[in-house]
């Protein structure tokens, strides 16, 4: 198995030397769904944020330690962060639909990209679209704003968005979490189906998800990697006793 | 004691509606002279033509009109960009740092700074040292008085939207220009545009900065580089003349001058109904 993205002995600190990962070790397959689980605080979602850095965004904020993907180390200052984000692509926890149309929504990326061609990029948006299995639905209305989408199908369009620039890593966090039970099941289901193209990590506070979904897991807790392994075995056979009390729901 | 607080309810009502009218009354009175006279005053002369000598009846204000359009046109040209790009710098690229918070603050005592002050500076800075008036300097004073609100409403705008925003469109590779531009400035662009005419709104109708710094003309010019009339000063100089001819003038340009700003802030008011219904 290949292995898509490896973190190696990572740190991370907020502005004012807050601490938020120790020591992270952890590989990510190729063609892989692996999860990140663990109660709130634990630093998943921190973790997620390293591997694009959008953590870059706010002042004070400090790496120690390595990743690696494609051969480079993505935390090396002399990495291009727009080049690193077309390859690592991500979807929020809550849907950020742009405001825009939900055609220029899926465009936005192929645009930043340079692609100007209108065949190319109605082309490119239908492909996305279809993708995120949210094509049938907004096929007649490309032009209206997505603000006038709901919940879930704004989501599978920031997916569609996210998908359109053919990312090798899609990164989610919590995806779900503000979806209701029909939605949610759509979007696994689209998790799952893109993984055969794109290796997939996704933060969930839903221990369900992760098992459904995911084919590694990572259990984390006060900013470690307690355990990680094929999600079967940490949900049927976990080594840690913290990591079979978390997902047996008594704690977390 | 349930009684006795209904009557304190009911004593506090009352107050309070009658303070309302009172304030209301003078607006009603002032708004409605302004109409009864001005009305009147409403002939196409008063586009047309440019003043007559007093006792020749005819004169217009075309003067006025024109040099009040230029020169609130170079206010907004001058205060807008910048008004704008202050407040990205303050919302965006500048917020972590001490010196965006220290603009912001003094951008706040410039709102509420006198008109005349602002008049006076730009005599001293401009009119002084080219030796004339003229209707760039007027400009410049009015776009002095716009800067800062158009500064922190930009800001204020920009900072109501979500930062998941700006996230997913770097999140997609965008440079961070793009992301303010493209997807930021959309989310705050109805917001920004009523910042824009409610400066302009609050411009218009100055009159204490341009006789300082546009002072005044008697004929018609196009040329920003020479004295230039204004409604306002037009309306000070008439009302204080001695001639009925003059003050009918007044009235006519007051009742213009409240007409364009009634408009630029239901257009505003109407935008920001708008922005928050959707």
């Amino acid at each position: 198995m290949k292995v898509e993205i490896e973190i190696k002995n990572l740190n991370f600190y907020y502005a004012g030397n807050i601490q938020a990962l120790k020591n992270i070790n952890l590989q990510i397959f190729k063609n892989k769904i692996t999860a990140l689980i663990g109660p709130s605080g634990c630093g998943k979602t921190t973790l997620l944020r390293c591997i694009n850095r959008i953590h870059d965004l706010y002042p004070g904020n400090r790496y120690e330690g390595e990743i690696i993907f494609q051969g480079r180390n993505i935390l090396s200052n002399d990495i291009d962060l727009i080049e690193l984000r077309s390859k690592i692509g991500m979807v929020f926890q809550k849907p950020t639909p742009f405001p825009m149309s939900i055609f220029d929504n899926v465009a936005y990326g192929l645009r930043l990209r340079g692609i100007k061609n209108k065949r190319e990029l109605q082309d490119r948006v239908e492909k996305a679209l279809k993708e995120a299995a949210l094509w049938e639905e907004v096929k007649d209305k490309l032009n209206q704003s997505a603000f006038g989408l709901s919940g879930g199908q704004q989501q599978r369009l920031c997916i569609a968005r996210a998908i359109a620039v053919e990312p090798e890593v899609l990164l989610f966090d919590e995806p779900t979490s503000a979806l209701d039970p029909i939605s949610t099941g759509k979007i696994e289901d689209l998790i799952i189906q893109l993984k055969s193209k794109i290796t997939i990590v996704i933060v969930t506070h839903n221990m369900q998800q992760a098992a459904r979904i995911s084919d590694y897991t990572a259990f984390m807790y006060l900013g470690e990697i307690i355990e990680f392994g094929p999600t079967e075995k940490i949900f049927t056979n976990p080594e840690n006793k913290l990591t079979e009390s978390y997902i047996t729901g008594r704690f977390g | 004691m349930i009684r006795r607080r209904k009557i304190i309810n009911k004593l506090a009502l009352f107050f309070c509606f009658l303070t309302a009218l009172w304030g209301l009354f003078w607006l009603i009175f002032i708004l409605f002279d302004i109409i009864r006279h001005g009305i009147t005053a409403l002939t196409p002369s008063l586009f047309l033509n440019e003043p007559t000598p007093p006792g020749i009846p005819g004169g217009g204000l075309k003067h006025a009109l024109i040099g009040h359009l230029l020169i609130t046109l170079t206010a907004t040209l001058i205060g807008v960009p910048v008004g704008i790009l202050g407040g990205t710098f303050l919302a965006e690229y500048g917020r972590n740092y001490i010196i965006s918070r220290i603009i912001s603050f003094i951008a706040d005592i410039m709102i509420s700074i006198p008109a005349i002050i602002v008049g006076t500076f730009v005599f001293a800075f401009m009119v002084k040292p080219m030796g004339h008036f003229s209707g760039l300097a007027g400009g410049v004073s009015l776009a002095i008085i716009m800067i800062p609100i158009i500064v922190r409403t930009t800001e204020n705008m920009l900072s109501l939207v979500p930062w998941t925003l700006r996230e997913a469109a770097f999140a997609l590779g965008a440079p961070y220009y793009k992301v303010i531009f493209q997807v930021v400035y959309r989310g705050a662009g109805v917001g920004i545009f009523t910042g824009v005419i409610l400066a302009i709104a609050r411009v218009a109708g100055e009159a204490a900065p341009l006789l300082f710094t546009s002072f005044n003309n008697a004929y018609t010019t196009y040329n920003i580089f020479q004295p230039m009339a204004s409604l306002t000063v037009t309306i000070f100089q008439y009302a204080m003349g001695p001639y009925e001819d003059w003050h009918k003038q007044a009235w006519g340009a007051s009742f213009l001058i409240t007409l364009f700003i009634l408009l630029l802030a239901i257009v505003g008011r109407y935008l920001v109904r708008l922005k928050f219904k959707a």
